[in-house]
């Protein structure tokens, strides 16, 4: 069957364009997305040109919700809700997929979710509940990735879990804060920020400190580094500062430039870094049943959302970018009417 | 109920040069009206799809269907008429003999030769099918709009902004749609060339539903080569 997807060409210069996709898996009609800070490097062109040469053109976008349109297995029935899984493993893996080589990942290796339809296998679809509310439930993704370095991290770490500090006071720094308060309420959690206006926000936290204004004795068991480009260095320099030996430090942020890491320390101190990227299914159906069975955080998670645009046009869809480029907090969410 | 009405009557006598009708010609490697009868067959809102083709077709469109679209089991194929009212007329006649017409059945009847619509475009005909009675799937006109009566000199040229492009889907409530055709004169029946016409004919109101740059008709020879291009373009 044809279908109508809407590709980035060249930064800040969005087409149509034809697509085929067969009718042998479950189609869905995507509803609501959201725009992440890896869609908004694409349409700026703030990724290196070869890169974009490589990689455009493509449909941006990997985080949203739809609506089942057809499945011709039958798993799903028409009108069902759904979250869509942006990574798309291609065989078997000694690692978890969202880590393998040879995974595909939507908005990224090839088109994301801006088209008239989604095929995607049954396995790359979890259905959400119908009263989910919309604009918090089409950045799941992104919960996703805290909800699997928070995993990763419960796997991993051998010391007491008392403190657990987060840095960044960004969209993944507040979902992270959240998800470690939810996950281990007994623990204490301390976030690191640099916007006052926004630590404000995270009233579910602990403490809460200004980075250059941590008051003495300050220490950390774990750490969660949620700050990314070039101000990850001075970011993973405090925690190396403030964490307990034999801790963990997590890094989420991504940064085009390699970073600087005082290794004397790490081995001095007998630290473990662990990467995190993207997820898998397991952390989409984690953060659906934990949705589930606390919907208080429905309530925290909305305070995130800065923008929400109707998108019926191409121009609606640079609008949208340009509105989320300027906001230096929270998610743009865009309701999908085109 | 909601049915979908494929309206593949027409001959193609704008297309030249071929004796098969353009809705049977290959777009990528599958014939334009498998294309476009695929879009209303996944959408399960939709009861019942009839392809309505030239009487010599009807075998080969049954044919196509078998070979192409799996689950069939909604489609039928029957006759079109002489003129595309009589083509509607046809499918709306198939629709009362069969399924029987209640107040709240739509049609949404769709061009066979327009394959590129977009499971948008359906869901909004069908919403506004259901809240008005009656739309129409339209873009802005991009080009100035020139009216001549004689071919040879202007006689106005209407402000734009007023004006949109006709598309398909066109979209009824049945029952309104079948009253309405009932109480046409004869003189009325000659002059329609488009099925909303008559709604506005009879002062009922049309609604309007955005269509798409994309939603082409394959009319000419350039369109099919073009819509072609378009589709290998995917694969570079």
């Amino acid at each position: 069957m044809i279908n109508i997807v809407y590709r980035l060409k060249s930064p800040k210069f969005f087409e149509e364009a034809i697509d085929e996709i067969e009718l042998d898996g479950v189609i869905v009609r995507p509803t609501y997305l959201s725009i992440c800070q890896a869609d908004q490097r694409y349409y700026q062109g703030s990724r290196p040109v070869e890169v974009l040469e490589a990689k455009l053109p493509m449909a941006l976008i990997h985080e949203a919700i739809g609506e089942v349109v057809f499945d011709s297995e039958k798993n799903f029935k028409q009108g069902d809700k759904v979250v869509m899984i942006p990574n798309t493993p291609s065989g078997d893996d000694v690692c978890k997929a969202n880590y393998s080589y040879t995974s595909k990942f939507r908005g990224s290796g090839f088109d994301g979710f801006t088209s008239d339809l989604i095929k995607l296998t049954s396995d790359r679809v979890i259905k959400i509940p119908a009263d989910f509310n919309p604009h918090v439930s089409a950045f799941i993704e992104l919960i996703s990735v805290a909800y699997q370095g928070i995993s990763k991290f419960d796997e991993l770490a051998i010391t007491p879990k008392d403190k657990l500090g987060v840095w960044g006071d960004g969209n993944l720094g507040f979902i992270t804060a959240l998800f470690l308060k939810e996950r281990f309420p007994e623990s204490e959690v301390i976030v690191f920020g640099k916007h006052q206006e926004n630590l404000n926000l995270f009233s579910f936290a602990d403490e809460v400190y200004q980075i250059h204004n941590v008051s003495e004795n300050v220490v950390v068991d774990h750490a969660f580094e949620c700050v990314g480009s070039s101000a990850s260095q001075s970011a993973i320099e405090q925690i190396i500062d403030l964490i307990n030996p034999q801790g963990t430090i997590n890094l989420f942020g991504v940064s085009e430039y390699p970073i600087p890491i005082n290794t004397r320390m790490v081995l001095e101190k007998g630290l473990t870094i662990q990467g995190n990227s993207r997820s898998e299914r397991e952390d989409f159906i984690g953060v659906v049943e934990t949705l589930k069975e606390n919907p208080n955080l429905f309530e925290h998670l909305e305070k995130l959302i800065t923008n929400i645009c109707e998108i019926q046009s191409l121009n609606d869809l640079k609008e949208a970018f340009d509105k989320d480029y300027i906001s230096n907090f929270g998610k743009t969410i865009l309701k999908w009417d085109k | 109920m909601i049915f979908a009405a494929i309206l593949a009557g027409g001959i193609g006598s704008r297309m030249g040069g071929t004796d098969t009708p353009k809705q049977f010609l290959d777009l990528g490697n599958k014939p334009v009206i498998v294309h476009t009868i695929e879009k209303f067959v996944i959408n399960e809102k939709i009861d019942k799809t009839i392809v309505l083709t030239p009487k010599n077709f009807i075998n080969h469109t049954n044919q196509l269907i078998k070979e192409y679209i799996p689950n069939a089991d909604d489609i039928i194929v029957i006759e079109g008429g002489e003129t595309r009212n009589d083509t509607l007329l046809n499918s709306i006649r198939y629709i009362e003999e069969n399924f029987g017409i209640d107040d709240e059945s739509i049609i949404l009847t769709h061009d066979s030769v327009r394959p590129f619509v977009t499971h948008r475009i359906i869901e909004d005909n069908i919403k506004a099918a259901r809240k008005y009675g009656a739309c129409d799937t339209v873009i802005p006109a991009t080009d100035t709009i020139v009216e001549s009566i004689n071919g040879e000199t202007i006689e106005s040229i209407p402000v734009r902004d007023y004006y949109y492009q006709g598309q398909t889907p066109q979209s009824f409530n049945i029952k309104k749609l079948f009253n309405l055709i009932d109480s046409l004169t004869e003189e009325e029946s000659n002059i329609l060339t488009d099925a909303c016409k008559i709604f506005t004919l009879k002062d009922e109101d049309v609604h309007l539903v955005d269509g798409e740059v994309t939603n082409i008709k394959i009319t000419y020879p350039y369109d099919l080569k073009l819509a072609n291009t378009i589709l290998e373009d995917r694969n570079d």
